[in-house]
């Protein structure tokens, strides 16, 4: 990290992570109002909206992604509250927390699947309870995942935004005094739910309230969970939008991009609509605080989101297992609990392709995870040297890739690759990966960063340690075990990501989550078993030895043995 | 050439507002005591000597160690040592190689491990070079702190509340250490502290600050 190019990390990071967003927006406008000279049309004019218009489906497809995206957000955020209100501190909610870190980062399209092969009528919750309590000896005929309310899918993504809101509301608790808080209104005479609401969750919902339009956005626009567990007839907005990607009909390209514009208002007006709700909420919470409730109902409540946090971990945990079993199954009959015998021909089978795909996502994965440390390290230090601090307003900068949907620019990049002749692979996949990855390990490594007492540093230099060597030799050895979180949020990020692989790689990439979501409309449960597991080891390995690294590397070190 | 630490026309605003101002020379082998309660800019004027002051102070006036202008030079250059009230030793490395850290580069392998030893020796902790700085006690630590920033051969010495973390009886023994080696070696030494046996324990010459105001006594 040369001295002199230090200072111009921060415009690089900012670059590699908003350039792709922008460009890609732009791509998708131009299309959108038919003009798409690659092909042969010239615009400006209106009837891709026209076409898009005419398709019957349409309707339904947006009222699909709003209801799922606002419920599974509404929903995971009450538990999330209510959970934490109730139980935090508490030894059931410690295994709960416990629970988060491998929760985090199973890939969403792997808990799908798991939630799919727990709850579909030949799953196993049906196997286990057949036929001695519900007298089926064969699977009833109920459309229970892909079902037309799009419930299922929101089961899914509420199951994985859990984690993902406690941990950051966990994080928000440090910097709010909960405690105290909590005390204080305890000896008022509030219970204890009652009290963290009214004391605390202001405070907190202040601090989350990024990350929770980042779950809104998310779950408005997803692709890979609306495959596997979405309707599909219409499917979501998103879903059709992926489809018209790919058909070979460039036309079709036009309307694909018209609807990620439709998609991208959607996001936004439901994001000024949560706005509002949020005053309105604020407003009448005022009024609750006011008239000094002490809160009566609260053990049945606290009861009861204990009951929905269990569940929603299980079903991850448990879908996790499910897949497992699917993997060394051999005959499974309806309604065994367990198939007659287990084998590895289903490894043997899909052992290769799955090595192959395992290969490519580790390539991905790796590369993108260490620009995005080295980028944010240089930003970080770059900080810390030069005082060149990100505001609290350029926060938002950070979260933009997460708040601008998928499927609203990634279409536009891929259109603009094609019409610029850039051939899309394996490197612009990385690209587009880099825009995901870097903000989850900048907002991961940053806190740790910054908190690191820059007095070691003042002892460093007054020794005689120029500022490359208090970097190499104290900072970042000391901050070993946060830059190996980092790295394995990183990872986890990539291994996730579907629809950037899918569209910028035009196919030709094939990841293990690329590949396991194409399995989806198949159904062969032992090859989406094999490929969910491997998915989830791609992702899971990695946490587990930013645990252990540090551990063995710093064990005769008790100063740096936790945290 | 001027041995000694001079602050010439020191003065450190933060925001327009006045925090401290000194025009003073410390002798070497001498100790300047700056006393003032909490918040008063003690640390801030040990930073500014230090070259770490943080970028919301506006510092006017010149730092010079031993006839040269050292106010512009980077930290790491300014041969000018510091202990904090906390030891601050590397967790990562084990205590010899804290030492070593701060032992200037050159001599051969041998040479810097016998330097580090005798170093140890000297304050009692000879055979401690493999230990883990988290095993060891509190004046173990402080008497660590010393002999690295030693090691790193300073022209002066600076104490930001050095002694306050350690017990009262500990606390005159390491403090009695510091001074005696600072005095062997002839360095100036600036020392901020709020406790007044600190300052009768220096034997120098004592600024109080407070409000902006400078008072000598």
């Amino acid at each position: 990290m040369k001295r002199s190019f230090l200072p111009f990390v921060p415009t690089l990071t900012l670059a590699v992570m908003i350039g792709p967003v922008i460009a890609g927006l732009y791509g998708t406008i131009l299309p959108a109002f038919g003009h798409m000279p690659a092909i042969g049309v010239v615009g400006p004019h209106l009837d891709t909206f026209r076409a898009l218009g005419d398709w019957p489906g349409l309707p339904r497809a947006i009222t699909l992604s709003l209801t799922t995206g606002i419920g599974a957000t509404l929903i995971a955020l009450i538990i999330v509250a209510l959970l934490t209100a109730g139980w935090s501190g508490t030894r059931p909610f410690r295994a709960l927390e416990r629970a988060l870190s491998p929760l985090l980062s199973v890939p969403h399209a792997a808990a799908a699947f798991g939630l799919a092969f727990l709850i579909a009528p030949s799953g196993w919750v049906s196997r286990l309870t057949s036929p001695w309590l519900t007298g089926w000896d064969r699977p009833p005929d109920l459309l229970i995942v892909q079902d037309q309310m799009g419930l299922t899918m929101m089961a899914g993504l509420i199951v994985k935004e859990v984690p993902f809101l406690l941990l950051m509301t966990l994080s928000a608790l440090g910097q709010t005094d909960a405690t105290r808080a909590r005390a204080v209104a305890q000896a008022l005479g509030y219970s204890r739910t009652t009290g963290w609401l009214k004391t605390v969750f202001p405070r907190v919902y202040a601090q989350i309230r990024l990350p929770v339009y980042v779950v809104l956005a998310y779950a408005m626009s997803v692709v890979d969970v609306a495959i596997i567990l979405g309707p599909n007839t219409p499917p979501p907005l998103s879903v059709q939008i992926v489809t018209w990607m790919s058909e070979p009909d460039l036309a079709l390209r036009l309307q694909a991009a018209a609807a990620a514009l439709l998609q991208l208002a959607l996001v936004i007006a439901a994001l000024i609509g949560w706005r509002i709700g949020e005053t309105v909420v604020a407003a009448l919470g005022k009024r609750w605080i006011a008239a000094g409730g002490r809160g009566r109902a609260d053990v049945a409540i606290s009861a009861l989101l204990l009951g929905f946090g269990t569940v929603s971990a299980l079903a991850v945990l448990l879908g996790l297992a499910v897949l497992g079993v699917w993997s060394i199954a051999g005959f499974w009959g309806f309604p065994d609990a367990l198939p007659d015998s287990f084998t590895l021909k289903n490894w043997m089978r899909h052992g290769m392709n799955a090595t192959d795909a395992l290969a490519e996502t580790a390539l991905i994965a790796c590369t993108v995870t260490l620009a995005a440390i080295i980028l944010t390290i240089g930003c970080l230090e770059a900080e810390y040297r030069h005082g060149l601090t990100v505001s609290q307003r350029s926060i938002w900068l950070l979260y933009l890739p997460l708040l601008i949907p998928q499927t609203a620019f990634l279409p536009g990049l891929q259109i603009m690759l094609l019409s610029i002749g850039a051939d899309i692979g394996r490197t612009p996949v990385m690209l587009a990966h880099l825009v995901f990855v870097l903000p989850y390990v900048f907002l991961s490594l940053a806190d740790p960063f910054r908190a690191w007492d820059a007095r070691t540093g003042t002892v460093a230099a007054a020794l005689g340690a120029s500022p490359d060597r208090v970097l190499w030799q104290v900072r970042l050895p000391m901050l070993l075990r946060p830059i190996l979180t980092a790295a394995a949020v990183g990872l986890a990020v990539s291994v996730g990501q579907y629809l950037p692989t899918l569209l910028i790689g035009g196919g030709r990439v094939s990841t293990l989550t690329t590949e396991a979501v194409a399995l989806a409309s198949g159904g062969d449960r032992r090859a989406i078993g094999v490929y969910g597991l491997m998915q989830t080891g791609a992702a899971l390995v990695p946490f587990a030895l930013a645990l252990l690294l540090p551990a063995f590397i710093w064990r005769n070190r008790q100063g740096l043995r936790h945290g | 050439m001027d041995k000694g630490l001079i602050l010439d026309n020191v003065a450190i605003s933060k925001g327009g507002a006045p925090l401290v101002a000194l025009n003073h020379t410390i002798a070497p082998g001498e100790v300047l005591t700056v006393m003032g309660p909490s918040g008063v800019g003690k640390s801030t004027l040990l930073s500014y000597v230090t070259g770490t002051l943080a970028l919301d102070f506006t510092a006017r006036g010149r730092v010079i160690l031993d006839g040269m202008d050292i106010t512009n030079t980077p930290p790491h250059q300014r041969m000018v040592g510091i202990l904090f009230q906390d030891d601050l030793l590397f967790p990562h490395l084990s205590v010899g190689q804290n030492l070593a850290f701060g032992l200037r580069p050159g001599g051969t392998r041998p040479e810097r491990q016998t330097r580090i030893e005798t170093a140890l020796a000297e304050v009692d902790l000879a055979g401690f070079a493999d230990r883990d700085p988290a095993t060891l006690s509190g004046g173990q630590k402080a008497r660590v702190a010393l002999m690295r920033m030693l090691l790193s051969s300073p022209c002066a010495l600076l104490l930001d509340e050095a002694f306050s973390r350690l017990d009262a009886a500990l606390r005159a023994q390491v403090r009695q250490l510091v001074f005696d080696r600072a005095r062997a070696l002839s360095l100036p030494v600036l020392m901020v502290t709020h406790d007044a046996d600190d300052a009768a324990a220096a034997g120098g010459e004592i600024i109080t600050l407070g409000n902006g105001a400078v008072s000598s006594r």
